[in-house]
């Protein structure tokens, strides 16, 4: 493992900010630590970084103990949240300033400097100062200015939260597809779930200080671990007791159960029903253009779930008596979360195939 | 402002602008105007003996020894203060902020008599000056840390602000590609400053010049040793020498003008830093 975090802590006077944290990364891969504000995403990017101390616990980078290594001597570029790019200098001078430092010889520095605008798409724009460029531009110049002075590994803190969400989709991709051809072992930080598993190979999802469940974001979209993985990732409905739904209440137990909207199918009364006897009766609450679907809140029984309707289908009008069908639900019990199948359908498919 | 428009001003609007400018010409212009014919009301020639005295001449020198020396002492003084108010956490800030505005607050007379009370003869610090040899109270030395106490605050005020607004950023990421601590504040934490820094010694010496009451106390009024300009101005108008005291305050007058001059060109430059 090429970055290794073994149980840190770190508290700020009374607040835990990292509990008994764990993280390995692996060389090469660009991971993402996702979490809520408040969750210590950052302190754990911060403390790789040498910005702050843990309390107790070791970090390791490549294979080397860097707790009493200062900041400036672990061989790594950070990327502020908001950039923090020199105002008073130009592009040039702000992606020099790291091997300036250095003092590199003038020539190559130049070389370098060259080199990493080209990458970055801004050739031309280098005696502009920072108040002269648009966010995104600011944005490239603070990870060039990283990447300058070769570091082995890069630190991005919310590299997109302050940029308009046009210009972050192409960003995002424009940053993950750069890392990749830098081939730069790279960690950012992002409160944004989406980003994560765009962006990301490997996502850490934290919690309140501890690291909830680490995966591809396809392993954490498919299998949270945590009843807090499931709510934070996807959009979801979380209640009570799911042995009141057609088709769960079999299993035995009862208990909390978390519902994506990719989970059910609403139709109208009028549609061709294939499960007639595993569906349920509901209501439609609200529903929402969403620009590609429409976001339908429907009750059934006491809970109210939300689910996605193509517009290709006919449009539902809020007090519709309409059809939901739970194809399966995440049940979270004592020995942690499962994904429960609707056995009504489990049975009809033998019947049918 | 470019965006205000050029709208007919109403009667509200027109009143308070007069009055203001009522106020401020028979407040300020007009007493300046006072003391500059006063100080010629007994021809030129009386005007150049005042000014030319080799008293006035001495005062002067005086008034800017002690405002270079309490410029220096602030600067680093204000410099190292902003510095650790703005970029480390310690317990007690608030208090340490609060104790540097005491200057703003407290009666120029009681710093005089502060230091009076330190140094002179019934002074604790008294046994300690006359062992070094050194006499503060009534003396060069005692001015000079007058001036430096009424004025300390200047510097340091101007420049946390401006330090507070821009945060940490800049400096930790200078700091995490290896840039000396020296580096750092010439290249980065300084040209965010400048202006500021910059206004702020205008405000000091302003200040530093005109210095009157703490320095009273502490001057004994030795003329041609211990008179400052101020100093010297009370001395010529209690002696009656009415146009020679106007003519040498002409002299405190022109100072302060130059002084809100640079200050207006620097409050523009400040502005336009900023943009």
């Amino acid at each position: 493992m090429y970055v290794e975090l073994k149980n840190i802590n770190k508290n700020f006077g009374n607040f835990k900010a990292s509990n008994n944290v764990n993280i390995s990364i692996e060389k090469g891969s660009l991971s993402a630590l996702l979490g809520p504000s408040g969750s210590g995403k950052t302190t754990i990017l911060r403390m790789i970084a040498g910005l702050e101390q843990p309390d107790s616990g070791n970090i390791f980078i490549d294979g080397e103990k860097v707790n009493d290594i200062p900041a400036s001597k672990r061989g790594i570029g950070f990327v502020f949240q908001n950039y923090a790019l020199f105002r008073f200098m130009s592009v040039y001078d702000n992606i020099a300033f790291g091997l300036e430092v250095q003092k590199k010889d003038k020539k190559i520095i130049k070389e370098r400097v060259m080199e990493l605008i080209n990458l970055i798409g801004l050739k031309g724009l280098e005696k502009r100062y920072p108040h002269q460029l648009s966010g995104g531009q600011r944005q490239r110049v603070a990870f060039a200015r990283a990447l300058a002075p070769n570091p082995h590994l890069l630190l991005l803190d919310e590299p997109f939260a302050a940029i308009d969400s046009k210009v972050r989709q192409e960003l995002r991709i424009w940053l993950k597809e750069t890392i990749k051809k830098v081939g730069i072992t790279s960690i950012f930080v992002t409160h944004d779930q989406d980003e994560a598993i765009e962006v990301a190979d490997n996502i850490i999802v934290t919690n309140k200080g501890e690291v909830e469940q680490t995966g591809t974001p396809l392993e954490i979209y498919r299998n949270p671990s945590t009843l807090f993985v499931s709510r934070f990732i996807g959009q979801s409905t979380q209640f009570k007791d799911y042995s009141k739904l057609k088709g769960f209440s079999g299993k035995n137990k009862s208990g909390i159960a978390v519902i994506r909207p990719e989970f059910i199918k609403i139709s109208s009364k009028d549609e061709l029903q294939q499960y007639p006897n595993s569906v349920e009766n509901g209501e439609v609450k609200s529903a929402f253009f969403r620009g590609s679907h429409l976001e339908v809140k429907v009750q059934v029984n006491d809970v109210i779930l939300t689910g996605i309707r193509s517009l290709e289908k006919s449009t539902l009008q809020v007090g519709d008596k309409v059809d939901v069908l739970i194809y399966r639900i995440f049940a979270y019990g004592k020995d942690g979360m499962h994904i429960i199948e609707n056995e009504l359908l489990e049975y009809n498919e033998a019947v049918y195939i | 402002m470019k965006y205000k428009s050029k709208k007919k001003l109403t009667f509200i609007q027109k009143t308070l602008i007069l009055i203001s400018v009522l106020f401020v010409f028979f407040m300020l212009v007009m007493p300046m105007i006072v003391v500059i014919t006063k100080s010629l009301s007994n021809g030129l020639q009386a005007y150049k003996e005042a000014v030319l005295d080799k008293y006035t001449i001495k005062a002067l020198v005086l008034t800017f020894q002690a405002t270079i020396v309490a410029l220096v002492v602030n600067t680093i003084f204000g410099l190292f203060a902003a510095w650790t108010i703005t970029k480390y956490h310690f317990k007690h800030k608030k208090i340490l902020t609060t104790i540097i505005d005491i200057p703003f607050a407290v009666s120029p007379i009681i710093a005089g008599l502060i230091f009076v009370l330190t140094f002179g003869r019934i002074g604790w610090a008294n046994g300690i000056t006359e062992f070094l040899n050194i006499k503060i109270v009534f003396a060069v030395p005692g001015i000079v840390l007058g001036t430096i106490f009424v004025t300390f605050p200047f510097i340091s005020r101007e420049i946390i602000p401006v330090l507070n607004s821009q945060g940490s950023d800049q400096e930790e990421a200078a700091a995490l590609m290896g840039a000396s601590v020296f580096k750092i504040f010439k290249n980065i934490t300084f040209p965010q400053i400048k202006w500021a820094f910059i206004y702020g010694i205008i405000l000091c010496s302003a200040r530093a010049m005109g210095e009157f009451g703490a320095v009273s106390v502490l001057s004994g009024h030795l003329r041609g040793k211990t008179n400052t300009l101020p100093l010297h101005v009370e001395i010529l108008y209690s002696e009656f020498k009415f146009s020679a005291a106007f003519a040498v305050s002409s002299i405190l007058v022109i100072l302060s003008l130059i002084m809100l001059i640079i200050r207006n060109i620097v409050e523009y430059k400040m502005k336009k830093a900023e943009d």
